[in-house]
């Protein structure tokens, strides 16, 4: 293979603290083989994570890393951005942190058209506190929270997302690794605007346990069977597209971003004086 | 062609079964006690799929051109 990423793993912090079989390891694996295509080194890199199961991925890469607060982590990133444009900011969060706790960020991250790429394993709960609903906890799923079937619907977040402004969403599930790397590489090699690629992830612990989905591989395989390639929908009626994942690229389109917007209107105030 | 070697860490194998499931050439035996085993290393065809469905990072496959 031609790129590994493994010089951005802190090989001593392994193993992973994550659960057997929990996709967030491949994400993670996604992930740094896509910086290392992209010529990204640790310098030019910072990643900030939210709180979570997947917001522990910072103990394990030696760039520089921010481990945010629960939520707050799209707050933090534009922050550093700001302060520093030069630097990669790359931004890993939660379903439950980054579009339920947190959800209020991710949309006006994605309106201003932040200049950072935003990177959610969605596991469909709660994974670290034990397993509750978040936003994106589809109806009728057993959690911890929703004994008897979960009432409300699912946000699909890459919709919302795009719906909200960004340069670029994706979404695509760990059973197509090469695929979420590309999206992942694409996200990245963008130097404008607010990119965002969605991970479709599983939960063995939690979600796979509490509704029999079985164990880690059987849900991979659920997941590549429910999946649906975005340019095939056109054709299908709205009740085909229930419980699919609708996986590909949602939009790639050209924005200013924040930050150069942001430099004309300090040229403009300074011309002032 | 020379066979690939299939080289599993054991220090971060937690025994999912993922690697065992999507070979497919079916090179590992994977149960809950020993986790995955190269049982059919001679099958191998390098094609790296465990690799990187592996989420320990846990295999690595060696080709003879790296070695
Ligand atoms: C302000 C605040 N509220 C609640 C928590 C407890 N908490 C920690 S992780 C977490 C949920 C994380 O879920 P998700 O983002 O889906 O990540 P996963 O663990 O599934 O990877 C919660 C509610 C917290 N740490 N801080
Ligand atoms: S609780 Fe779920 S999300 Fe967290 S490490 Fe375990 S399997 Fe992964
Ligand atoms: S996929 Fe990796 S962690 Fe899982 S059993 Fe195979 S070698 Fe072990
Ligand atoms: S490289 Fe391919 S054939 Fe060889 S063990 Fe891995 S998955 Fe099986």
């Amino acid at each position: 293979m031609k790129y590994t990423g493994k010089k951005f793993i802190k090989k001593d912090s392994l193993p992973f603290f994550w659960c057997a079989g929990c996709g967030n390891g491949i994400i993670l694996a996604c992930l740094v083989r896509a910086m290392e295509e992209n010529n990204f080194t640790q310098e030019n890199t910072v990643i900030v994570t939210g709180i979570g199961c997947w917001g522990k991925a910072d103990d394990y890469l030696n760039t520089h890393t921010f481990h945010g607060t629960h939520g707050r982590a799209l707050a933090i990133a534009t922050g550093i951005k700001l302060a520093k444009p030069s630097l990669e900011v790359i931004v890993l969060v939660g379903d439950g942190d980054g579009a339920t706790i947190g959800g209020n960020h991710l949309i006006h991250a994605a309106r201003r058209n932040m200049d950072i790429t935003v990177i959610m394993s969605n596991n469909l709960n709660y994974g670290m506190t034990g397993g509750q609903y978040s936003g994106t906890t589809p109806y009728g799923s057993i959690t911890s929270t929703s004994r008897y079937g979960h009432g409300e619907d699912e946000f699909n977040i890459s919709e919302l997302v795009k719906a909200a402004g960004a340069a670029y969403v994706a979404k695509e599930t760990i059973a197509n690794p090469l695929r979420l790397q590309k999206f992942i590489s694409r996200a990245l090699k963008k130097e404008n605007g607010f990119r965002f690629v969605e991970a479709m992830s599983i939960c063995p612990t939690h979600y796979g346990k509490e509704n029999r989905l079985g164990k880690a591989a059987e849900m991979i395989e659920g997941l590549k069977k429910n999946s649906l390639k975005i340019d095939l929908i056109k054709d299908r009626r709205i009740d085909e597209l229930t419980a699919k994942i609708i996986v590909g690229e949602y939009i790639d389109r050209e924005v200013d971003g924040y930050i150069k917007r942001y430099r004309e209107i300090q040229k403009k105030a300074q011309n002032k004086k | 062609m020379k066979t690939p070697k299939v080289l599993i860490d054991y220090k971060l194998c937690k025994r999912c079964g993922i690697c065992s499931h999507f070979c497919p050439k079916q090179v590992f035996v994977c149960d809950e006690l020993n986790g995955a085993q190269v049982d059919k290393e001679e099958d191998c065809i390098a094609c790296e799929k465990c690799v990187i469905m592996c989420p320990e990072m846990a295999i690595e496959i060696i080709t003879q051109k790296e070695e």
